[in-house]
Protein backbone atom coordinates (compact mmCIF):
# COMPACT_ATOMS: atom_id res chain seq x y z
CA UNK A 1 0.00 0.00 0.00
CA UNK A 2 1.15 3.41 -0.74
CA UNK A 3 0.47 6.16 1.55
CA UNK A 4 -0.69 9.33 -0.70
CA UNK A 5 -1.13 12.88 0.41
CA UNK A 6 -3.12 15.63 -0.57
CA UNK A 7 -0.31 18.59 -2.40
CA UNK A 8 -1.03 20.74 0.99
CA UNK A 9 -0.70 21.12 5.02
CA UNK A 10 1.07 17.52 5.33
CA UNK A 11 1.99 16.47 8.83
CA UNK A 12 5.41 16.47 9.48
CA UNK A 13 7.13 15.51 13.00
CA UNK A 14 10.88 16.46 13.48
CA UNK A 15 13.08 16.91 16.46
CA UNK A 16 14.65 20.21 16.45
CA UNK A 17 17.41 21.06 18.65
CA UNK A 18 15.94 18.29 20.84
CA UNK A 19 12.67 19.64 20.81
CA UNK A 20 9.37 17.44 19.14
CA UNK A 21 7.82 19.56 16.98
CA UNK A 22 4.75 19.07 14.80
CA UNK A 23 4.50 20.66 11.56
CA UNK A 24 1.88 21.45 9.24
CA UNK A 25 4.52 21.95 5.87
CA UNK A 26 3.87 22.25 2.00
CA UNK A 27 5.61 19.12 0.21
CA UNK A 28 7.75 21.84 -1.66
CA UNK A 29 9.19 23.51 0.68
CA UNK A 30 12.82 23.22 1.57
CA UNK A 31 14.17 21.97 4.85
CA UNK A 32 16.18 25.64 5.02
CA UNK A 33 12.81 27.70 5.07
CA UNK A 34 10.84 25.76 7.63
CA UNK A 35 13.96 26.25 9.44
CA UNK A 36 13.64 30.06 9.08
CA UNK A 37 9.89 30.63 8.11
CA UNK A 38 8.00 28.61 10.25
CA UNK A 39 10.09 27.61 13.26
CA UNK A 40 11.82 31.07 13.30
CA UNK A 41 15.40 29.41 13.60
CA UNK A 42 17.05 32.10 11.41
CA UNK A 43 20.61 31.62 12.74
CA UNK A 44 20.56 28.60 9.63
CA UNK A 45 21.42 30.85 6.31
CA UNK A 46 20.40 31.51 2.94
CA UNK A 47 23.15 32.34 1.14
CA UNK A 48 23.00 30.63 -3.38
CA UNK A 49 20.20 28.60 -2.65
CA UNK A 50 21.73 26.03 -4.99
CA UNK A 51 24.16 23.55 -2.84
CA UNK A 52 26.73 25.67 -3.72
CA UNK A 53 27.95 27.93 -0.67
CA UNK A 54 27.06 25.48 2.44
CA UNK A 55 25.73 28.77 4.09
CA UNK A 56 22.77 26.31 4.74
CA UNK A 57 24.21 23.44 6.17
CA UNK A 58 22.62 21.57 9.18
CA UNK A 59 23.37 17.99 10.86
CA UNK A 60 20.25 15.88 10.11
CA UNK A 61 20.32 12.76 12.17
CA UNK A 62 24.07 13.83 13.17
CA UNK A 63 25.37 14.31 9.38
CA UNK A 64 25.84 17.41 7.94
CA UNK A 65 24.04 18.30 4.77
CA UNK A 66 22.51 21.19 2.68
CA UNK A 67 19.15 22.34 4.32
CA UNK A 68 18.32 23.93 0.70
CA UNK A 69 18.73 21.21 -1.59
CA UNK A 70 15.99 19.18 0.40
CA UNK A 71 12.43 19.47 1.44
CA UNK A 72 11.28 19.69 4.67
CA UNK A 73 8.42 16.74 4.30
CA UNK A 74 11.30 13.84 3.20
CA UNK A 75 11.94 13.79 6.61
CA UNK A 76 9.34 13.39 9.23
CA UNK A 77 10.96 11.26 12.41
CA UNK A 78 14.53 12.93 11.89
CA UNK A 79 16.49 14.85 14.61
CA UNK A 80 18.10 18.49 13.38
CA UNK A 81 20.78 20.02 14.99
CA UNK A 82 21.24 23.63 13.58
CA UNK A 83 23.28 26.63 15.09
CA UNK A 84 20.90 27.68 17.77
CA UNK A 85 21.31 23.81 19.18
CA UNK A 86 24.85 23.42 19.70
CA UNK A 87 25.38 25.27 22.52
CA UNK A 88 24.90 23.29 25.91
CA UNK A 89 22.60 25.28 28.95
CA UNK A 90 24.31 28.73 27.92
CA UNK A 91 28.02 27.26 27.32
CA UNK A 92 29.09 27.63 23.90
CA UNK A 93 30.33 24.98 22.12
CA UNK A 94 33.74 23.99 21.46
CA UNK A 95 33.66 25.23 17.80
CA UNK A 96 31.91 28.29 18.64
CA UNK A 97 34.35 29.11 21.23
CA UNK A 98 36.89 28.48 18.95
CA UNK A 99 35.78 30.39 15.97
CA UNK A 100 35.79 33.22 18.33
CA UNK A 101 39.29 32.43 19.80
CA UNK A 102 40.69 32.69 16.13
CA UNK A 103 38.45 35.23 14.59
CA UNK A 104 37.41 32.93 12.33
CA UNK A 105 34.91 35.46 10.29
CA UNK A 106 34.69 38.57 9.48
CA UNK A 107 31.03 39.26 7.73
CA UNK A 108 29.91 36.14 9.54
CA UNK A 109 27.17 35.21 7.21
CA UNK A 110 29.10 32.06 6.48
CA UNK A 111 29.51 31.06 9.76
CA UNK A 112 26.52 28.94 11.22
CA UNK A 113 26.82 26.68 8.31
CA UNK A 114 30.73 26.51 9.06
CA UNK A 115 30.18 26.00 12.54
CA UNK A 116 27.17 23.15 11.65
CA UNK A 117 29.56 21.82 9.36
CA UNK A 118 32.52 21.42 11.19
CA UNK A 119 30.58 19.71 14.00
CA UNK A 120 29.70 17.33 11.18
CA UNK A 121 33.37 16.97 10.22
CA UNK A 122 34.04 16.19 13.65
CA UNK A 123 32.07 13.36 14.10
CA UNK A 124 33.05 11.65 10.76
CA UNK A 125 36.27 11.66 12.20
CA UNK A 126 37.89 11.48 8.56
CA UNK A 127 39.84 14.73 8.77
CA UNK A 128 42.97 14.85 10.64
CA UNK A 129 45.78 17.09 8.64
CA UNK A 130 45.18 20.79 8.02
CA UNK A 131 44.85 19.75 4.43
CA UNK A 132 42.43 16.98 4.93
CA UNK A 133 40.12 19.89 7.07
CA UNK A 134 40.45 22.28 4.16
CA UNK A 135 39.21 19.37 1.57
CA UNK A 136 36.30 17.89 4.28
CA UNK A 137 35.56 21.72 4.59
CA UNK A 138 35.30 22.96 0.77
CA UNK A 139 31.73 22.93 0.76
CA UNK A 140 31.50 25.92 2.85
CA UNK A 141 32.07 29.19 1.25
CA UNK A 142 33.37 32.38 2.76
CA UNK A 143 33.95 35.08 0.58
CA UNK A 144 35.64 37.06 3.12
CA UNK A 145 37.90 34.24 2.76
CA UNK A 146 38.42 33.73 6.59
CA UNK A 147 39.80 29.68 5.68
CA UNK A 148 42.86 30.33 7.61
CA UNK A 149 41.32 30.94 10.70
CA UNK A 150 38.60 28.70 10.20
CA UNK A 151 40.96 26.07 9.77
CA UNK A 152 42.66 26.83 13.02
CA UNK A 153 39.32 27.34 15.02
CA UNK A 154 38.79 23.27 13.75
CA UNK A 155 41.60 22.34 14.84
CA UNK A 156 41.68 23.68 18.35
CA UNK A 157 38.21 22.44 19.02
CA UNK A 158 38.88 19.27 17.20
CA UNK A 159 41.75 18.89 20.43
CA UNK A 160 39.23 19.34 22.30
CA UNK A 161 36.78 17.19 21.43
CA UNK B 1 9.65 26.26 -6.63
CA UNK B 2 6.69 24.96 -8.37
CA UNK B 3 4.29 22.95 -6.76
CA UNK B 4 3.90 19.34 -6.47
CA UNK B 5 2.15 15.70 -5.06
CA UNK B 6 4.27 14.26 -2.69
CA UNK B 7 4.09 10.35 -1.59
CA UNK B 8 6.32 7.73 0.11
CA UNK B 9 6.96 4.45 -1.67
CA UNK B 10 6.86 1.91 0.99
CA UNK B 11 8.87 -0.69 -0.89
CA UNK B 12 10.30 -1.40 -4.26
CA UNK B 13 7.33 -2.94 -5.63
CA UNK B 14 4.95 0.20 -4.46
CA UNK B 15 7.68 2.67 -6.08
CA UNK B 16 7.47 1.00 -9.12
CA UNK B 17 3.48 0.66 -9.05
CA UNK B 18 3.58 4.33 -8.19
CA UNK B 19 5.55 5.63 -11.47
CA UNK B 20 4.39 3.47 -13.65
CA UNK B 21 1.29 5.00 -16.25
CA UNK B 22 2.39 8.67 -14.22
CA UNK B 23 4.66 9.98 -16.59
CA UNK B 24 4.35 13.56 -14.95
CA UNK B 25 5.99 11.72 -11.29
CA UNK B 26 9.90 11.46 -11.01
CA UNK B 27 11.62 9.46 -8.14
CA UNK B 28 13.44 11.24 -4.93
CA UNK B 29 16.22 10.02 -3.06
CA UNK B 30 18.72 12.37 -1.99
CA UNK B 31 17.57 15.16 -4.03
CA UNK B 32 20.80 17.05 -4.65
CA UNK B 33 20.43 17.64 -8.74
CA UNK B 34 16.67 16.86 -8.92
CA UNK B 35 15.60 19.80 -6.42
CA UNK B 36 18.51 22.33 -7.62
CA UNK B 37 16.50 21.51 -11.13
CA UNK B 38 13.23 21.71 -10.29
CA UNK B 39 14.28 25.55 -8.68
CA UNK B 40 15.02 26.41 -12.13
CA UNK B 41 12.14 24.92 -13.35
CA UNK B 42 14.31 22.70 -15.66
CA UNK B 43 12.47 20.17 -13.69
CA UNK B 44 8.73 20.05 -13.46
CA UNK B 45 7.06 16.98 -11.85
CA UNK B 46 3.46 17.08 -10.75
CA UNK B 47 4.30 14.30 -8.33
CA UNK B 48 7.72 13.65 -6.46
CA UNK B 49 7.83 9.48 -4.91
CA UNK B 50 9.76 9.34 -2.34
CA UNK B 51 12.19 6.60 -1.99
CA UNK B 52 14.07 7.16 1.07
CA UNK B 53 12.76 4.46 3.16
CA UNK B 54 13.54 1.75 0.84
CA UNK B 55 15.48 -1.27 1.83
CA UNK B 56 18.22 -0.94 -1.02
CA UNK B 57 21.05 0.82 1.91
CA UNK B 58 23.33 -2.27 2.07
CA UNK B 59 26.67 -3.31 0.37
CA UNK B 60 26.64 -7.11 -0.10
CA UNK B 61 29.52 -9.37 -1.01
CA UNK B 62 28.20 -11.37 -4.43
CA UNK B 63 28.61 -15.05 -4.66
CA UNK B 64 31.31 -14.75 -7.28
CA UNK B 65 33.52 -12.40 -5.41
CA UNK B 66 32.58 -8.83 -5.60
CA UNK B 67 30.38 -6.10 -4.27
CA UNK B 68 26.30 -5.40 -4.49
CA UNK B 69 25.75 -1.62 -4.16
CA UNK B 70 22.28 -1.01 -2.93
CA UNK B 71 21.32 2.07 -4.93
CA UNK B 72 20.10 4.18 -2.08
CA UNK B 73 23.76 4.28 -0.54
CA UNK B 74 25.12 7.10 0.13
CA UNK B 75 28.04 8.65 -1.24
CA UNK B 76 30.07 9.39 1.75
CA UNK B 77 29.20 6.05 3.41
CA UNK B 78 30.08 4.70 -0.38
CA UNK B 79 33.14 6.23 -0.10
CA UNK B 80 34.46 5.45 3.30
CA UNK B 81 32.96 1.65 3.22
CA UNK B 82 35.88 -0.27 4.41
CA UNK B 83 35.42 -3.01 1.36
CA UNK B 84 35.34 -0.34 -1.41
CA UNK B 85 38.31 1.34 0.36
CA UNK B 86 40.62 -1.84 0.07
CA UNK B 87 39.41 -3.79 -2.85
CA UNK B 88 38.10 -1.00 -4.97
CA UNK B 89 39.77 2.27 -4.48
CA UNK B 90 39.65 3.85 -7.68
CA UNK B 91 35.86 3.89 -7.00
CA UNK B 92 36.05 5.47 -3.32
CA UNK B 93 39.17 7.89 -4.67
CA UNK B 94 36.75 8.89 -7.51
CA UNK B 95 33.06 9.48 -4.60
CA UNK B 96 35.68 11.46 -2.66
CA UNK B 97 36.89 14.01 -5.77
CA UNK B 98 33.15 14.81 -6.42
CA UNK B 99 30.98 17.41 -5.12
CA UNK B 100 31.15 18.59 -1.31
CA UNK B 101 30.87 16.20 2.11
CA UNK B 102 27.32 17.94 2.39
CA UNK B 103 26.11 16.94 -0.80
CA UNK B 104 28.08 13.35 -0.85
CA UNK B 105 25.46 12.82 2.70
CA UNK B 106 22.87 12.94 0.84
CA UNK B 107 23.71 11.40 -2.89
CA UNK B 108 22.87 7.83 -4.32
CA UNK B 109 24.89 5.72 -5.46
CA UNK B 110 21.57 5.47 -7.89
CA UNK B 111 21.04 8.77 -7.84
CA UNK B 112 24.87 9.38 -8.88
CA UNK B 113 24.25 7.71 -12.02
CA UNK B 114 21.20 9.80 -12.87
CA UNK B 115 22.55 12.87 -12.83
CA UNK B 116 21.84 15.84 -15.71
CA UNK B 117 24.48 17.50 -17.49
CA UNK B 118 25.55 21.13 -15.48
CA UNK B 119 25.83 23.08 -19.06
CA UNK B 120 24.85 26.17 -18.09
CA UNK B 121 22.23 26.50 -21.44
CA UNK B 122 20.34 23.75 -20.00
CA UNK B 123 19.78 25.37 -16.50
CA UNK B 124 18.94 28.50 -17.89
CA UNK B 125 15.61 27.72 -19.25
CA UNK B 126 15.66 31.18 -21.72
CA UNK B 127 17.81 29.70 -23.94
CA UNK B 128 17.97 27.13 -26.74
CA UNK B 129 18.27 23.58 -25.36
CA UNK B 130 17.66 20.27 -26.95
CA UNK B 131 18.44 18.61 -23.86
CA UNK B 132 15.98 20.39 -22.44
CA UNK B 133 13.47 21.17 -25.04
CA UNK B 134 14.20 18.99 -28.37
CA UNK B 135 14.52 20.70 -31.61
CA UNK B 136 14.81 23.88 -29.93
CA UNK B 137 18.77 23.81 -31.25
CA UNK B 138 22.09 23.73 -29.25
CA UNK B 139 22.98 27.16 -27.47
CA UNK B 140 26.39 25.84 -26.44
CA UNK B 141 27.72 24.96 -29.95
CA UNK B 142 28.69 28.60 -31.25
CA UNK B 143 28.14 29.91 -27.68
CA UNK B 144 30.11 29.29 -24.21
CA UNK B 145 31.49 26.31 -24.23
CA UNK B 146 34.30 26.20 -22.14
CA UNK B 147 33.80 23.27 -20.12
CA UNK B 148 31.91 21.03 -22.59
CA UNK B 149 32.52 18.00 -25.01
CA UNK B 150 35.19 17.39 -27.32
CA UNK B 151 34.41 13.29 -27.92
CA UNK B 152 31.10 11.97 -29.01
CA UNK B 153 29.14 15.04 -29.64
CA UNK B 154 26.84 15.27 -32.36
CA UNK B 155 25.20 18.48 -33.75
CA UNK B 156 22.07 18.65 -31.26
CA UNK B 157 24.26 18.15 -28.19
CA UNK B 158 27.55 18.95 -26.66
CA UNK B 159 27.13 18.54 -22.96
CA UNK B 160 28.76 16.41 -21.08
CA UNK B 161 28.24 13.67 -18.13
CA UNK B 162 29.38 15.18 -14.63
CA UNK B 163 29.95 12.29 -12.20
CA UNK B 164 33.06 11.39 -11.12
CA UNK B 165 31.91 8.43 -9.96
CA UNK B 166 31.11 6.94 -13.15
CA UNK B 167 33.98 7.02 -14.67
CA UNK B 168 35.27 4.68 -12.23
CA UNK B 169 32.37 2.72 -12.55
CA UNK B 170 32.79 2.33 -16.09
CA UNK B 171 36.51 0.74 -16.04
CA UNK B 172 35.15 -1.60 -13.08
CA UNK B 173 32.82 -3.02 -15.27
CA UNK B 174 29.57 -2.59 -13.08
CA UNK B 175 26.51 -3.36 -13.90
CA UNK B 176 23.26 -1.35 -13.25
CA UNK B 177 20.57 -3.53 -11.97
CA UNK B 178 17.02 -2.21 -12.44
CA UNK B 179 13.58 -3.02 -11.73
CA UNK B 180 10.35 -1.91 -13.48
CA UNK B 181 7.26 -3.21 -14.40
CA UNK B 182 8.29 -5.68 -17.13
CA UNK B 183 10.72 -7.19 -14.74
CA UNK B 184 14.20 -7.18 -13.49
CA UNK B 185 16.95 -6.66 -16.13
CA UNK B 186 20.75 -5.78 -15.65
CA UNK B 187 22.90 -3.05 -17.97
CA UNK B 188 26.24 -3.23 -18.63
CA UNK B 189 27.59 0.00 -17.38
CA UNK B 190 29.21 1.19 -21.25
CA UNK B 191 25.37 0.76 -22.33
CA UNK B 192 23.72 2.61 -19.56
CA UNK B 193 24.80 6.50 -20.58
CA UNK B 194 24.46 7.49 -24.06
CA UNK B 195 26.24 9.73 -26.69
CA UNK B 196 23.75 12.90 -27.45
CA UNK B 197 22.65 11.59 -31.02
CA UNK B 198 19.85 13.24 -32.02
CA UNK B 199 18.11 12.35 -28.76
CA UNK B 200 20.02 14.00 -26.12
CA UNK B 201 17.04 14.43 -23.89
CA UNK B 202 17.64 10.70 -23.34
CA UNK B 203 20.59 10.41 -20.91
CA UNK B 204 20.37 6.93 -20.04
CA UNK B 205 18.58 3.74 -21.63
CA UNK B 206 17.02 3.31 -18.55
CA UNK B 207 13.66 3.10 -19.67
CA UNK B 208 10.13 5.19 -18.49
CA UNK B 209 8.99 3.51 -15.10
CA UNK B 210 12.47 1.74 -14.09
CA UNK B 211 14.22 2.22 -10.85
CA UNK B 212 17.88 1.23 -10.32
CA UNK B 213 18.24 -0.98 -7.35
CA UNK B 214 21.70 -1.58 -7.35
CA UNK B 215 25.29 -1.56 -8.99
CA UNK B 216 27.45 -4.57 -8.79
CA UNK B 217 30.58 -4.56 -8.95
CA UNK B 218 32.91 -7.61 -10.13
CA UNK B 219 35.48 -9.30 -8.59
CA UNK B 220 38.61 -7.28 -10.35
CA UNK B 221 39.33 -3.70 -8.46
CA UNK B 222 42.69 -3.43 -9.57
CA UNK B 223 43.58 -2.02 -5.87
CA UNK B 224 47.18 -2.54 -6.38
CA UNK B 225 47.66 -0.15 -9.46
CA UNK B 226 45.57 2.67 -9.64
CA UNK B 227 44.29 6.37 -10.06
CA UNK B 228 41.82 8.75 -10.35
CA UNK B 229 43.29 12.01 -11.22
CA UNK B 230 40.48 15.18 -12.00
CA UNK B 231 41.69 18.23 -13.49
CA UNK B 232 39.85 21.21 -12.59
CA UNK B 233 39.54 25.11 -11.94
CA UNK B 234 39.90 25.11 -8.24
CA UNK B 235 41.47 22.26 -5.97
CA UNK B 236 38.01 21.03 -4.70
CA UNK B 237 34.40 21.40 -5.34
CA UNK B 238 34.14 22.35 -8.80
CA UNK B 239 33.21 19.53 -11.66
CA UNK B 240 36.09 18.43 -13.49
CA UNK B 241 37.63 20.02 -16.82
CA UNK B 242 39.09 16.00 -17.51
CA UNK B 243 39.59 13.80 -15.35
CA UNK B 244 40.91 10.07 -15.73
CA UNK B 245 40.12 6.80 -14.00
CA UNK B 246 42.85 4.31 -14.28
CA UNK B 247 43.44 0.39 -13.58
CA UNK B 248 46.42 -1.72 -14.37
CA UNK B 249 47.54 -5.27 -13.92
CA UNK B 250 51.16 -5.53 -14.37
CA UNK B 251 53.36 -8.30 -14.50
CA UNK B 252 57.06 -6.24 -13.30
CA UNK B 253 56.83 -3.58 -15.87
CA UNK B 254 54.45 -5.14 -18.47
CA UNK B 255 51.05 -4.25 -18.67
CA UNK B 256 48.82 -7.26 -18.52
CA UNK B 257 45.74 -5.37 -18.54
CA UNK B 258 44.79 -2.17 -18.84
CA UNK B 259 41.61 0.01 -18.03
CA UNK B 260 41.15 3.45 -18.48
CA UNK B 261 38.30 5.83 -19.26
CA UNK B 262 38.24 10.03 -19.21
CA UNK B 263 35.54 12.05 -16.93
CA UNK B 264 34.45 15.60 -17.92
CA UNK B 265 34.81 15.20 -22.25
CA UNK B 266 31.98 13.13 -23.14
CA UNK B 267 27.93 13.04 -22.97
CA UNK B 268 29.49 9.66 -21.04
CA UNK B 269 32.47 8.15 -19.08
CA UNK B 270 35.35 7.74 -22.11
CA UNK B 271 36.63 4.00 -23.12
CA UNK B 272 37.99 2.58 -25.79
CA UNK B 273 38.63 -1.14 -25.56
CA UNK B 274 40.95 -0.30 -29.00
CA UNK B 275 42.99 2.40 -26.71
CA UNK B 276 43.36 -0.44 -23.66
CA UNK B 277 44.40 -2.98 -26.05
CA UNK B 278 47.63 -1.06 -27.05
CA UNK B 279 48.82 -1.09 -23.49
CA UNK B 280 48.64 -5.06 -23.38
CA UNK B 281 51.88 -6.82 -23.28
CA UNK B 282 53.90 -3.31 -23.42
CA UNK B 283 56.79 -2.00 -20.93
CA UNK B 284 54.81 0.68 -18.32
CA UNK B 285 55.83 3.85 -19.46
CA UNK B 286 55.59 7.38 -20.74
CA UNK B 287 55.71 6.08 -24.43
CA UNK B 288 53.34 3.37 -24.65
CA UNK B 289 50.57 5.51 -22.28
CA UNK B 290 51.35 8.22 -25.08
CA UNK B 291 50.59 6.13 -27.93
CA UNK B 292 47.28 5.12 -26.05
CA UNK B 293 46.44 8.11 -24.89
CA UNK B 294 46.39 9.16 -28.76
CA UNK B 295 43.74 6.16 -29.57
CA UNK B 296 41.68 7.49 -26.98
CA UNK B 297 41.73 10.58 -28.18
CA UNK B 298 42.06 10.12 -31.87
CA UNK B 299 38.45 11.80 -32.77
CA UNK B 300 38.58 14.26 -29.67
CA UNK B 301 37.53 17.69 -31.61
CA UNK B 302 37.23 21.17 -29.84
CA UNK B 303 34.96 23.93 -30.22
CA UNK B 304 35.58 27.64 -30.03
CA UNK B 305 36.76 27.36 -25.95
CA UNK B 306 37.74 23.93 -25.38
CA UNK B 307 39.89 22.63 -27.88
CA UNK B 308 42.47 23.31 -24.40
CA UNK B 309 41.16 19.81 -23.43
CA UNK B 310 42.40 17.74 -25.96
CA UNK B 311 45.97 18.14 -24.71
CA UNK B 312 44.89 18.31 -20.78
CA UNK B 313 43.30 15.26 -21.37
CA UNK B 314 46.21 13.64 -22.98
CA UNK B 315 48.49 14.29 -20.46
CA UNK B 316 45.64 13.64 -17.21
CA UNK B 317 45.54 10.13 -19.05
CA UNK B 318 49.42 9.81 -19.00
CA UNK B 319 50.17 11.40 -15.56
CA UNK B 320 47.22 9.29 -13.86
CA UNK B 321 48.84 5.95 -16.36
CA UNK B 322 52.14 7.00 -14.95
CA UNK B 323 50.65 7.44 -11.00
CA UNK B 324 49.35 3.81 -11.02
CA UNK B 325 52.19 1.82 -12.56
CA UNK B 326 54.30 3.45 -9.91
CA UNK B 327 51.62 2.17 -7.54
CA UNK B 328 51.43 6.24 -6.04
CA UNK B 329 47.69 6.79 -6.87
CA UNK B 330 46.39 10.40 -6.59
CA UNK B 331 45.68 11.89 -3.36
CA UNK B 332 42.13 13.77 -2.79
CA UNK B 333 43.00 15.71 0.22
CA UNK B 334 46.60 16.71 -1.38
CA UNK B 335 45.96 17.95 -3.95
CA UNK B 336 49.89 17.76 -5.49
CA UNK B 337 50.04 15.96 -8.44
CA UNK B 338 52.69 13.61 -8.61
Amino acid sequence: MSESFTPVGMPLTITINGVRRSLSVDPWVTLLDVLREQLELTGTKKGCDQGQCGACTVLIDGRRVNSCLTFAVMYDGAEITTVEGLAVNGALHPLQQAFIDHDAFQCGYCTPGQICSAAGLIAEGKAKTAEEIRELMSGNICRCGAYTNIVAAIQQAMGRS
Amino acid sequence: MIEFQYARATDVADAVRQIAGNPGAKLVAGGTNLIDLMKMEVERPAKLIDITRLPLKQVEDTPGGGLRIGALVRNSDLAYHAPIEQRYPVLASAIKSGASQQLRNMATTGGNLLQRTRCAYFYDTTTPCNKRTPGSGCSAIGGHNRMHAILGTSDACIAVHPSDMCVALAILEAKVHVTGASGDRSIAFADFHRLPGDTPQRDTNLDAGEIITAVELPPKGFARNYSYLKIRDRLSYAFALVSAAVGLELDGDTIKEARFALGGVAHKPWRDPRAEAALQGQPANAATFARAADVLLRDARGYEHNSFKIDLARRCLVRALTQAARGTPQSQSSKKIA
